[in-house]
């Protein structure tokens, strides 16, 4: 692709690739050797002489243990997949359902609620929760994984809604027509024909739904309040800062193991993912 | 036996309770119920009663009373609210221009063909996909007054001979949760606009080369121009991001040092929840919304325009 000498190649190619890489990854390298090393080592100043910050003779899993044994890390763990698999499951089912409607059937006020519905997609959290919590206080729901599994459909629904829009409006009209004319119910045709073609948008549409109810932070933020309910971003953010003292060992650990379940997710399907990614951009 | 083969083919009768779902404004209907009711539930009714809430003087555990538009006049009034706001549109201006520039670059980088470029790509992509508050504390503990590497590093090259304190100043603390967004977005910008780039015909590229049209012509007059589309999408869902980002600055600052470094999210958050002053902190997050609402209709517009060129 660059013509002429090999140099060429080195400073217009490799340099900015190592540098991108290195910006990008440096934070997670630094992640992984922090929960790994000992506090006497951690707490060094950055001045001090004979000091390696890069890399450590005398690895430890004491930070792990701490996190195991001292908090309620497990805990977190369990809630942030519960509350990621039944909402994402909650976010499909509506999604594929209002997907279907809104690019394969004609009804009154189907443009009206398209648009409607990806006004929504561009709604933030941040706009709202105010106003939610009081909402989720009065039915109720504070301080339960409710008041997320309900909550975080708001924000998925709309986007696999748009993401099944485009998948569904790729499957050709004739098949469901065939089924139609061999008896099938309009129900049976989309449960059984039209579904089961689009299963590749569902995938993308579940896995980048099941990593941004992952990732979720203020609602949980503001609607949990005791520690054993918390999300792990939640739980590492409020229970292992105590005034200003930040355990760095402990926090490095948890923000490495909270994030190994969603990185294990991604690289089974990073196609997916990625398809999820760019299609929920181009609609 | 073949009589047998028909009657075993021969799909039963719809059930009764698909009759009324074969008219299809009921199915249609029985199919949006679920997200409608919950997007009606969970958005629609917070934002009138946010609305209502911020026209009173409402705090937790208090119902308040009619107020007017005092709120909105007292944050009007309010020094904070206003840097608040100042950094969100430095924040979401400086941000986005790095991560269109970068992004583009790396985009442009991995549209190559090289070894490893599936491996690469999915690696690349770590940032945006990682729990946003989780990471963020990586880059707060390598920003550390103290133990940060970043200081060791810049010592041990010799650009600098003290510490900075990154943080502790608020245009370096600016500086910093700025460089953390960018590191966030630039993936999610690289990998759309890859995908862009790859729905381009590589002859159209090809053909310009042979009438003699050099690499920066060829993209200015080429790519550019069909990435558009893609561009513009991309860039409406990061500013609406970035306008109304919170995880960042409250983990990297929490708004500080002395308020120096709060977006409307965070300041909302620290009256609405921090202090308890529901109406206020509803009356901040809600002064968001025009400007929310201007850019999606701008893009709605251009998106129309574009549709029907």
């Amino acid at each position: 692709m660059i013509e002429g000498a090999k140099w060429r190649k080195w400073v217009f190619f490799y340099l900015p690739m190592a540098f991108f890489l290195l910006f990008l990854l440096f934070p997670f390298y630094w992640m992984i050797i922090t929960s790994f090393r000992p506090d006497g080592e951690l707490y060094r100043p950055w001045n001090s002489v004979n000091y390696n910050p890069f890399w450590t003779t005398k690895p430890t899993l004491e930070h792990v243990k701490y996190l195991f044994e001292e908090t309620l890390f497990s805990a977190w763990l369990w809630n942030t997949t519960f509350i990621a698999l039944v909402s994402t499951a909650i976010s499909l089912i509506c999604g594929v359902f209002a997907g279907y409607a809104l690019s394969r059937l004609n009804f009154p006020f189907a443009g009206g609620l398209g648009t409607g519905i990806f006004i929504t997609y561009l709604v933030p959290q941040t706009l709202l929760f105010i106003p939610l919590a009081e909402i989720i206080r009065n039915y109720n729901l504070g301080d339960t994984p409710w008041s997320l599994i309900l909550t975080y459909p708001t924000f998925l629904i709309p986007f696999c809604t748009w993401l099944m829009m485009g998948y569904f409006k790729a499957v050709p009209k004739e098949l469901e027509e065939c089924a139609r004319i061999d008896g099938a119910s309009r129900w049976q045709a989309m449960l059984y024909i039209i579904i089961p073609v689009a299963i590749p948008g569902i995938l993308s549409a579940g896995i980048f739904a099941f990593t941004l109810s992952w990732n979720e932070f203020i609602y949980a933020l503001v609607f949990l309040s005791s520690p054993a309910q918390k999300t792990v971003p939640v739980g590492v953010t409020s229970e292992l800062i105590r005034g200003d003292v930040f355990f760095w060992g402990p926090l490095m650990a948890g923000a490495l193991l909270g994030s190994i379940p969603v990185a294990v997710v991604y690289s089974f399907f990073v196609e997916h993912y990625v398809s999820g990614l760019t299609g929920s951009v181009k609609g | 036996m073949a009589v047998e083969a028909i009657t075993t083919y021969t799909t039963p009768p719809p059930p009764r309770r698909h009759r009324f779902l074969e008219d299809e404004r009921w199915l249609a209907f029985m199919l949006l119920v679920p997200t409608v009711v919950l997007l009606g539930l969970f958005i629609a009714y917070p934002f009138v009663r946010g609305i209502q809430l911020s026209v009173t003087n409402a705090r937790v555990g208090v119902p308040g009373d009619f107020v007017g538009f005092a709120n909105y006049y007292k944050i009007w009034n309010d020094s904070i609210f206003r840097t608040a706001v100042y950094n969100t549109f430095l924040y979401t201006a400086v941000t986005t221009v790095f991560k269109l520039g970068l992004g583009l670059w790396l985009a442009i980088l991995l549209n190559r063909d090289f070894r490893a470029k599936a491996f690469t790509r999915a690696f690349i992509l770590l940032p945006f996909i990682i729990p946003t508050v989780l990471s963020t504390f990586a880059w707060r503990w390598m920003f550390d007054p103290t133990f940060s590497v970043i200081n060791w590093t810049l010592y041990h090259l010799g650009v600098i001979t003290g510490r900075i304190n990154w943080l502790g100043d608020p245009d370096l603390a600016m500086i910093s949760i700025i460089v953390v967004n960018i590191w966030r977005g630039v993936p999610f910008f690289a990998i759309s606009l890859l995908a862009g780039l790859q729905t381009i015909s590589p002859e159209l590229n090809e053909a310009a080369a042979i009438d003699g049209a050099k690499p920066w012509h060829r993209f200015w007059h080429i790519t550019w121009p069909l990435l558009l589309p893609v561009t513009m999408v991309v860039v409406l869902f990061s500013v609406i991001q970035t306008l109304a980002d919170f995880q960042i600055v409250y983990v990297m600052t929490g708004g500080g040092p002395a308020n120096a470094t709060h977006l409307f999210a965070t300041y909302a958050y620290q009256i609405g929840v921090g202090t308890g002053l529901l109406s206020e902190g509803a009356a901040i997050s809600l002064a968001m919304f025009p400007v929310l609402l201007l850019i999606v209709v701008v893009q709605l517009l251009y998106i129309r325009r574009v549709e029907t060129r």
